[in-house]
């Protein structure tokens, strides 16, 4: 299942609709990047609140996103993390050190139109 | 009564296939949904162990008693490589495909009980329980 992603203004958003394979993960991770650099984007939102695991694989990718964008000038806010699926993550040892993350969606929105000062 | 679920594992589609099918089965057995989060994610991490490893393998999935308590099994099984040494891939960050060193001992963290017995050259069975609260 191929993840959407929408252009709104200087911003990217990609939102998980459900259960991702690795390759959908990887499509992502080429689309996304692929998009940030043909739209000259400022910052990639993606919003995992419909993903029912965040397993070794899948917070390897979200990290690698993020590098990758920085890499290009951009920054990556991942939201909408669900309490249980963050207890688990830690239970596991998985971090996403380096990367925002905000609560949902409108935060996310809200943080970077704060950083960049820009109006959607 | 939940039977006994088996799911053979040879891409990562079927990864996603064997968590969804683990969280219906701890669902229906009464775990909690955070619960069920959890063996979802160690079910994924097992079926990956496979994916890289050994390249199929099987899961199987069930529902086991204990003394006054009631859990879900999961046990993975490959007829890969095996470990050579078990005590080091139980250490964190320990990895030989060079991208996934967590997996293991964070499946170990997420269930209440673990066994692995693995020869190398004939495969790998990690067994998992979980007791309901």
């Amino acid at each position: 299942m191929e993840v959407p992603i929408l252009k709104q203004g200087a911003f990217l958003i990609a939102t998980f609709q459900a259960a991702l394979s690795d390759a959908d993960l990887n499509q992502l991770r080429m689309g996304l990047v692929q998009q940030v650099v043909k739209f000259r984007s400022r910052a990639v939102i993606v919003d995992v609140t419909a993903m029912d695991v965040m397993d070794s694989f899948a917070s390897r990718t979200l990290r690698e996103i993020a590098h990758m964008i920085r890499l290009r000038g951009a920054e990556t806010v991942i939201v909408g993390i669900q309490p249980e699926v963050a207890f688990a993550m830690v239970q596991l040892g998985l971090t996403l050190e380096g990367v925002a993350t905000a609560l949902d969606l409108e935060e996310g929105l809200a943080y970077l139109n704060e950083k960049f000062k820009v109006t959607n | 009564m939940v039977g006994e679920i088996r799911v053979v594992i040879n891409s990562d589609q079927d990864i996603v296939s064997a968590r969804q099918k683990g969280r219906v089965v701890a669902n229906e057995l009464g775990f909690s949904s955070g619960d069920a989060t959890l063996i979802a994610t160690a079910i994924s991490e097992l079926a990956r162990n496979i994916v890289s490893y050994a390249r199929k393998g099987q899961i199987t999935i069930k529902k086991v008693n204990g003394h006054n308590r009631e859990g879900i099994a999961v046990i993975a099984a490959d007829e890969g490589p095996g470990i050579a040494d078990i005590r080091q891939a139980l250490r964190d960050g320990f990895s030989t495909s060079g991208s996934l060193g967590l997996g293991l001992p964070g499946v170990r963290r997420l269930m209440d009980e673990f066994e692995i017995t693995s020869q190398p050259g004939k495969g790998t069975t990690v067994a998992v329980k979980k007791w309901r609260q």
